[in-house]
């Protein structure tokens, strides 16, 4: 009896995602050792910061996953409104406006109100917002035809001005006229018996909530008919038409959802992580979501992978001040990632010729070991696996054997 | 007469804000009728900016004359800027790559790489040059009423400068046969292949001119009215309004000429908002987004009618 395996025509493995995420990466660190070389630094004992910096004690294990918490949910917010097609290039103004909803909520409501009210009122209020931000790049894309990536750079400084000056109206802090007054702790997302854990660390609710954003995000992509319909549209808006799917719907659907994730990501970023506002910042983590995204192929278990390890080159770069490397290191790394992703075809290109070379070369060898056993009629799709292997190891030997000899020959002609 | 004055201290300031948005929307404008979308145009500027920044100060410390200094400044910046922009256009005419990730991608690299550069080379990462173009009279022409206190006051040499290249590029793309094939390649990129023409090397082309202008137009907003490369606000999305300039200007010469003054304009209020008495009840933050919001309306009006290039953003 044949075994499931032998049936299956044989072909050379073709690149996985994950393998050609890992080569950007891979690719990414290459750069950013290239560049601290240039300026005269060891790249060696600038990368060894890093990881000392996000992870040798548990505090900086807390502060990583602290970090990682904005980046998880702003990564999934561009990965989801990939999945539709389009590109949210607008995380950081949708999260500002999240985060000053989540701070002038926190200003304002009494510290005397139950606490577990008081959190789902910040959580639905700054949700809803970046929903609002993000729904009108997603409803000016379907009835305006504007292009999002525009749009949503324009409310991106829409929403820097509008915070620069709400914080001042607001929330100020009359001793430093150009931050927001600091909440109180129990008014942020910090948990008492989470920051005892993790040795007063930067983690906070907001780490669940980014889990639970990823499972509720894989459940809407995966298992409903809301997400079939905003993938089918990301992957031909024209058919989707045609099988009757509401195209304009979707894209605003996907957009305000999109929205809504990046204004959580600015809730744990401002009244969590941190606990104040500065005018006149944009948030880079904004432009670290997509390449989170990117990275992750928009899925929400690559999101969180992903998000983790751009947290660890984000705090980690913190500890690299005493060795005289800029920190701004990190960023250059993550850009780099994120150009290798966008041309990922040339990597996946080099992986699948690796696996076809390697494949013909078992293929060849298999076929010298079966001649040798005068089986050469036997078809190598039928073999099993093991028998394969066998074959492959006694042909090796007989492979090298000609190539020599033919090299011998093409040496004597000459 | 008060309206009049505000007129005079709005209109030369405005022109100096347009120069660096129409070089911008030029560079995208040469780049999309060659068919590759390019978003990157904010990070060409950027790199423009902070390349001009960095040997405009060097050279100006090392004792080297003022204008010579800015000379070399602007010449570097365009290179730079043209070096970076082949990265896009490797990405995005060889490897077929997604042109709007590649675009963003090339926006933060520019952004993360002039911050390491700059915190390496100053320590502190602003770089700040001793003294950028002065504001000149033209010697005849200003002494014309209404138009010379108006477009020949106190101007940059660097606006002459830009103007000439956008009437070069003008008759480039209409009146010569490298204009028409430029244009042909973003609208129907098989048909110019089939006559014979490298669709490849004309985007290339188009490509490092947007790379060459954005550097520019990144020069000109440091030589002009920055007078630094700041670390922590870039340049505000000038790249992106120019990108907008260009959209709103319906990817022509004439309108882009048109709607990067209409922005010049915006932004003027946006930043000299508090010296205007018209304006001075405003807080500043509601002056500061009023260009953007602008820009959106402006998109939302002239979205009716869009004639991108047929083939802009389609690989070949």
């Amino acid at each position: 009896m044949k075994s499931k395996l032998v049936n299956k025509p044989l072909e050379a493995r073709k690149a996985s995602p994950l393998l050609v995420s890992l080569s950007a990466v891979f690719l990414g660190i290459v750069a950013g050792a290239l560049l601290i070389a240039l300026i005269g630094k060891n790249p060696v004992t600038g990368f060894d910061r890093i990881i000392f910096g996000a992870l040798s004690n548990v505090r900086r294990v807390g502060n990583t996953l602290g970090m990682a918490t904005q980046l998880i949910l702003i990564g999934l917010s561009v990965a989801f409104a990939f999945k539709t097609g389009l590109f949210n290039i607008g995380a950081s103004g949708q999260m500002l406006m999240g985060g000053i909803t989540g701070s002038i909520l926190a200003y304002y409501i009494p510290l005397s109100m139950p606490r577990p009210l008081y959190l789902l009122i910040i959580i639905i209020a700054s949700a809803l917002v970046g929903a609002l931000w993000g729904f009108i790049s997603g409803f000016l894309k379907a009835k305006f035809n504007v292009h999002e990536v525009v749009s949503t750079i324009m409310l991106n400084w829409t929403a820097y001005w509008l915070v620069y000056d709400w914080i001042q109206r607001f929330i100020v802090d009359p001793t430093i006229v150009v931050k927001s007054k600091p909440i109180e702790t129990v008014h942020t997302l910090r948990a008492d018996w989470l920051t005892e854990l993790t040795g007063f660390s930067t983690l906070n609710y907001g780490f669940f909530i980014a889990i639970i954003a990823c499972v509720v995000i894989w459940f809407i992509l995966e298992k409903t008919t809301l997400g079939f319909r905003l993938k089918a549209v990301g992957s031909n808006r024209f058919c989707a038409e045609y099988a009757g799917i509401k195209v304009n719907r979707s894209i605003m659907i996907s957009m305000a959802v999109a929205g809504a994730l990046a204004g959580l990501a600015g809730l744990t970023y401002y009244c969590g992580y941190s606990n104040i506002m500065e005018m006149g910042k944009m948030p880079n983590e904004g432009f670290d979501g997509i390449a989170v995204a990117l990275l992750g192929n928009c899925s929400p278990v690559g999101v969180f992978f992903s998000a983790v390890f751009f947290g660890i080159l984000k705090m980690g770069r913190g500890s690299l001040a005493a060795t005289g490397i800029p920190t701004e290191i990190a960023d250059t790394i993550i850009a780099t990632i994120i150009y290798f992703t966008a041309t990922n075809v040339i990597l996946a290109n080099f992986w699948n010729g690796r696996f076809r070379k390697s494949f013909e070369k078992m293929e060849e060898a298999v076929g010298l070991a079966l001649k040798s056993q005068g089986r050469e009629s036997v078809n190598i799709s039928d073999l099993s696996k093991e028998e394969r292997k066998e074959l492959q190891k006694l042909g090796k030997p007989m492979l090298k054997e000609q190539k020599q000899k033919e090299k011998n020959i093409g040496k004597e002609a000459k | 007469m008060e309206v009049w004055s505000v007129i005079t201290s709005i209109i030369p300031a405005a022109i100096a804000y347009t120069m660096p948005l129409l070089m911008g929307a030029l560079g995208g404008l040469f780049s999309e009728r060659s068919g590759v979308t390019n978003l990157c145009i904010e990070g060409l500027m950027l790199t423009g900016c902070f390349a001009s920044a960095t040997v405009i100060y060097l050279m100006q410390s090392a004792g080297v004359s003022y204008t010579l200094a800015i000379v070399c400044g602007i010449i570097v910046a365009m290179i730079a800027s043209a070096l970076l922009s082949l990265l896009h256009a490797v990405a995005a005419i060889n490897l077929k790559s997604n042109q709007v990730i590649s675009g963003t991608a090339i926006n933060m690299l520019a952004t993360a790489l002039t911050l390491f550069l700059a915190q390496t080379i100053t320590g502190s990462g602003n770089v700040t040059v001793l003294r950028g173009i002065i504001r000149q009279d033209i010697p005849v022409l200003s002494k014309i009423p209404i138009i010379g206190p108006l477009l020949f006051t106190r101007t940059y040499w660097t606006t002459w400068i830009c103007l000439a290249i956008w009437a070069i590029s003008f008759f480039m793309l209409y009146k010569t046969r490298f204009g028409l094939r430029l244009r042909a390649c973003g609208e129907h990129p098989s048909a110019v292949a089939s006559a014979g023409i490298n669709v490849h090397r004309m985007r290339y082309i188009g490509v490092l001119l947007s790379g060459l202008l954005s550097g520019l137009g990144g020069a000109c907003i440091l030589a002009t009215y920055a007078g630094e490369y700041n670390s922590t606000s870039g340049i505000n999305g000038l790249g992106f309004l120019a990108i907008a300039a260009l959209i709103f200007g319906q990817w022509k010469p004439l309108g882009i000429m048109a709607s990067t003054f209409f922005f010049g304009i915006c932004m003027t209020i946006a930043n000299m908002g508090r010296v205007i008495p018209v304006f001075q009840g405003i807080p500043t933050g509601y002056l500061g987004l009023f260009p953007y919001v602008a820009t959106l309306i402006a998109l939302v009006l002239s979205s009716k009618k869009s004639s991108a290039p047929l083939a802009s953003g389609e690989p070949f």
